[in-house]
Formats: C-alpha cells, sequence, structure tokens
C-alpha cells in the first residue's frame, strides 16, 4: 500500500453566479519519502489541491488516505508551508516555532530541546529572543520551515515557499530544505509554477492542466538528477533536456 | 579614515542639534498662543470689550478654582465625574469587543444582527438617557451607563471590521496545526486586533466624556456636567467655564495614559 492515496477527487468552488470545477478526477499515490511536484499553468487547482490533502478543504467527492487512515489536522499528520513565511509579528522566533507543539499540547522540554536544535542545525541560532521584522526574507523562511517540522509531519505540503525570495537566497534554500528533508526522510509535495525548481528538487514530477484541474502528464526524474541537490541538479546536462521537455507540454496547455 | 569618522560623527551632532531646535520652535509657539489666548481672555473681559457676565476671565476662574479646591466641592465633583467616565469607558469598550467576538465566532449571528447594529449606530445614544434614567434610578448606574451605550455599538463594529481583516492566512498556519477555533482567536485574530482596539479606545475617550457629561446634564445633582448645568441656571459663566476647563485637562490626561498603554502594548 502507498504511503499517500489520493483517490478520485474532485472539487467545485460554488458561488451565487457560477459553479467552478476547480479540480476533476484527481487520482494519484505518493511513496514514503518521495518529493513529488505540482507543476502548472496559475489557476489550475494546484492550492485548492494542497488544502484538500491537508484536509483543510474539505473535497466534494473522493478521499484522502495516509498509511491507509484518513488525513485529520488535529493529529498534525500534514505540515503546511505558505508562499509567505506567516511568522506571528507579536511573537519571538521561539514563540513561533514552539506554536504549533503548544496548539496540539505537545510542548514539553524534549520536544522544546528537538525544535530549538533544528532551529540551530537550520543555520538559525541566536535568534530565539527576536521578532521576525529583525530577520531577513530567506531567515523567515527558514523560521517557518522549523515551525512546520517541529511537530514532526509525516507529510510536508509546499505552496510555493520560494515564491517570495529573491533568486539567490531561493537557491539556497532550495538546497536547504531538500538536505533537511532528505535527514528526516520526510515525504513532500510542492506546489509551484517554477519548472527549474520542479524538476531539481523532485523525483517525479506532475503536470495539471487547467480549467477544470486534472492531471495531464507524469514526468519521472532521471537517477542522475535525484541523487543531486538541486543547486548541482540545475547544472547537470539532464536537466536542460528536461527542462525542454516539461516546457514544451506546458507551452500546449497554455489557453490560446 | 578617522578624518571621515570624525566628519560623519560631527554631521551627525549637527542634525540631532537641528532637531533640538526645531522643537524649541515648535514648544515656542505652542506657548505663545497659549499666552496670547488666557492674556487676551483677560484684557478683553477687564476692559469690557466682551460681556465678563457671559465669558468671564481666567483671573476670575482661577480665583473661584483656589477656592473650590480649599472647600473640597471640586474634588468631590471632579471624583464622581471621573469615575463615571472611566467605568463607562472601561465597560463600552470591553463589552464592544465581546459583543465583536460573538459576531466573529458565529457568523450566522453577525449576519442576523447586521441591520440592528447599523439602526444602533445611527442613533444619537444621549436620546436615550430619560428612559435610562428612569430606567435605572437617577445617579451613578444610569450616568455610567449612558457613558457605555455610547461608544459601545461603535466598537463593536470598529472592532468586528478588524477581526474579519485579519490575513486568512494566518488562520490556515493554525488550522494546519489543529488548531480550535478558540485558539485561533486568542493567537492571530486578538492580538492581530490589538492596534484597532487601542484606536477604539482613544475614540472611546472622547465618547465617554459626552455621554457622562450629558447624563449628568439630565440627573442634576453632583459632578462637572452638573456643576455646568447649575452655573447655566444660576448665570455663574466662571463656574461652567471652570468645569469646561477642568473636563479639559482630565480628558487630555486620560488620551494620554491610552496613547502609553500603546506604547507599551506595541512594542514596534
Amino acid at each position: 500500500m502507498s504511503f499517500l492515496q489520493v483517490q478520485d477527487i474532485h472539487h467545485t468552488y460554488f458561488t451565487k453566479a457560477t459553479a467552478t470545477t476547480a479540480l476533476s478526477n484527481i487520482s494519484f499515490t505518493v511513496e514514503e519519502g518521495e518529493f513529488v511536484s505540482l507543476l502548472g499553468p496559475s489557476g489550475c487547482g494546484k492550492t485548492t489541491l494542497l488544502s484538500i490533502i491537508s484536509s483543510l478543504l474539505k473535497p466534494t467527492q473522493g478521499e484522502i488516505l495516509l498509511q491507509g487512515k484518513p488525513v485529520s489536522p488535529s493529529k498534525n499528520d500534514v505540515g503546511y508551508m505558505l508562499q509567505q513565511d506567516y511568522l506571528f509579528p507579536w511573537k519571538t522566533i521561539e514563540e513561533n516555532i514552539l506554536l504549533g507543539l503548544k496548539l496540539s499540547n505537545q510542548l514539553n522540554d524534549k520536544t522544546k530541546a528537538a525544535a530549538l536544535q533544528l532551529l540551530q542545525q537550520i543555520g538559525l541560532a541566536g535568534v530565539e529572543k527576536q521578532l521576525p521584522k529583525q530577520l531577513s526574507g530567506g531567515m523567515r523562511q527558514r523560521a517557518a520551515l522549523v515551525r512546520t517540522l517541529s511537530t514532526e509531519p509525516k507529510l510536508l505540503m509546499l505552496d510555493e515557499p520560494f515564491s517570495a525570495l529573491d533568486y539567490q537566497t531561493k537557491l539556497k534554500l532550495e538546497d536547504l530544505v531538500s538536505q533537511t528533508l532528505d535527514e528526516y526522510s520526510k515525504t513532500a509535495i510542492l506546489v509551484t509554477h517554477d519548472i527549474g525548481e520542479a524538476i531539481a528538487m523532485s523525483d517525479r514530477v506532475f503536470l495539471l492542466s487547467s480549467k477544470p484541474g486534472r492531471i495531464y502528464k507524469i514526468f519521472e526524474m532521471p537517477e542522475e538528477l535525484r541523487k543531486l541537490s538541486p543547486f548541482e541538479a540545475r547544472n547537470h546536462e539532464a536537466y536542460q533536456t528536461i527542462f525542454q521537455t516539461i516546457w514544451k507540454e506546458l507551452e500546449s496547455l497554455e489557453p490560446r | 579614515m578617522n578624518q571621515d569618522k570624525k566628519q560623519v560623527e560631527l554631521l551627525h551632532k549637527n542634525y540631532l542639534n537641528s532637531l533640538k531646535i526645531e522643537k524649541r520652535w515648535v514648544r515656542f509657539y505652542q506657548a505663545i498662543i497659549f499666552i496670547v489666548f488666557f492674556s487676551g481672555w483677560e484684557i478683553l473681559s477687564r476692559n469690557q470689550w466682551i460681556d465678563p457676565l457671559i465669558f468671564s476671565s481666567p483671573s476670575k476662574i482661577w480665583n473661584l478654582l483656589l477656592s473650590k479646591i480649599q472647600d473640597g466641592s471640586l474634588m468631590t465633583d471632579l471624583g464622581v465625574t471621573l469615575t463615571e467616565t472611566i467605568l463607562g469607558f472601561l465597560l463600552g469598550t470591553l463589552a464592544g469587543t465581546i459583543l465583536a467576538a460573538i459576531l466573529w465566532w458565529s457568523p450566522m449571528l453577525s449576519k442576523i444582527f447586521d441591520p440592528y447594529l447599523v439602526i444602533l449606530n445611527a442613533m444619537p445614544k444621549v436620546a436615550l438617557g430619560p428612559v435610562l434614567i428612569v430606567a435605572l434610578t437617577p445617579g451613578y448606574p444610569s450616568i455610567i451607563t449612558m457613558g457605555a451605550i455610547i461608544s459601545v455599538i461603535i466598537t463593536t463594529i470598529v472592532v468586528y471590521t478588524s477581526f474579519k481583516e485579519v490575513d486568512p492566512n494566518y488562520l490556515k498556519v493554525l488550522q494546519t496545526f489543529g488548531a480550535t477555533r478558540f485558539q485561533c482567536f486568542k493567537e492571530a485574530i486578538l492580538p492581530a486586533s490589538f492596534p484597532t482596539i487601542i484606536s477604539a479606545l482613544k475614540v472611546n475617550v472622547g465618547l465617554s466624556w459626552v455621554g457622562v457629561i450629558v447624563g449628568e446634564f439630565l440627573v442634576s445633582s453632583k459632578g462637572l456636567g452638573y456643576m455646568i448645568i447649575y452655573g447655566f441656571q444660576v448665570f455663574n459663566f466662571t463656574l461652567v467655564f471652570l468645569s469646561l476647563l477642568v473636563i479639559a485637562v482630565f480628558a487630555t490626561i486620560m488620551y494620554q495614559l491610552v496613547d502609553l498603554l500603546e506604547k507599551k502594548l506595541i512594542k514596534e
């Protein structure tokens, strides 16, 4: 049985005037420790799908199974990282990264030490008592990663977490996230519209078409790219080939 | 290198100096306005260019102030009005915030009460004065209620709006951690709305004074509002002006205290 099973998801948004089908007939599985990217034009329901998988949103139809059981938000099964850090500006970094533990009543000396240890490991030693606004964008997004990982989620949702950063910070952070996830052998799903990022970070890339969103094509990343860090992968010759392939597919999806 | 550093230090010193000088000029003009206003008033009144019976004069007010401090009657009236205003102000703000929280908690309730809030907000609350006085007996309860009722609806509306405008992504973060609705309120909604609540407090300081003074006009037994209405009835306008000036001073103090609270609470 697969680690994560997404079974036949349909989702429709209703407004007074319209009923918009955002997702249609989405089924796939993800294995434990795998890194999967959802790539697609804007408005293809990528974020909706992430919200459904993390059970923030109930799908109109379909089911999500994590290790054979339905996902529940109260068990902290799924960690979610947003486009921006959304660190609470009135809380110190320490309070921010311990928030998840506090909310789920898991805060004790051991989990606290683990979270602080992770903060140090990710290169943010000594900022515990600072407020988020005293940190740079990249540092804040790293703190947000620590916050997400602190509750030890089995599955990680990354909703364009690098899109608000400058290019250099983004490349560095891709490496760091990739390395951290490998270390803790986390399963992750990344939503992005950056083809390069998807290729460099993932084991598999799902290309979604829009209106309604469905899985158009699945690309397996070649073994030699998977082994490399995202930064190294970007310089590998296989990267260019697969970039061109995905680029063409994405072009063909663009509405004319 | 050292030369450069000295140069920068010198420039910084100049900059600080210019700030100091500017501040001094501002204070100077503020003092001028104050002096011109009161001495002008005194001169106009002494020379009978304005009717001293109606406009009184600063010296008369000052003398009345001293005698009223000596016989203790000012302290009693001031104490009464201050207590009523502070209680009315706190009650109004607290009740308004709690109502806002209830509306946020239940979207259904907020939809139901929406038109009633609009009506209540549009209605001049002081018009309820006579009813309150009869219903709650003339005295503290009815006056404090006046002070509270005048600010409660506008506080509810303003604070509820700010609750709704909190970035939903903060709630999303909390929900991914399995937060309950109460936890969402406590961790995100309320702290994110502190600045709005504080600015509501500032508005409420002024409103509560209005409510209490009008209440005292109607009840007419003690307090600064009573001093005004009494002075008006016996045609002692020195008394009226004394009361007005005391109100101005204490309303300002209250406002400054809220300002101080703001700086304490919001560390930015």
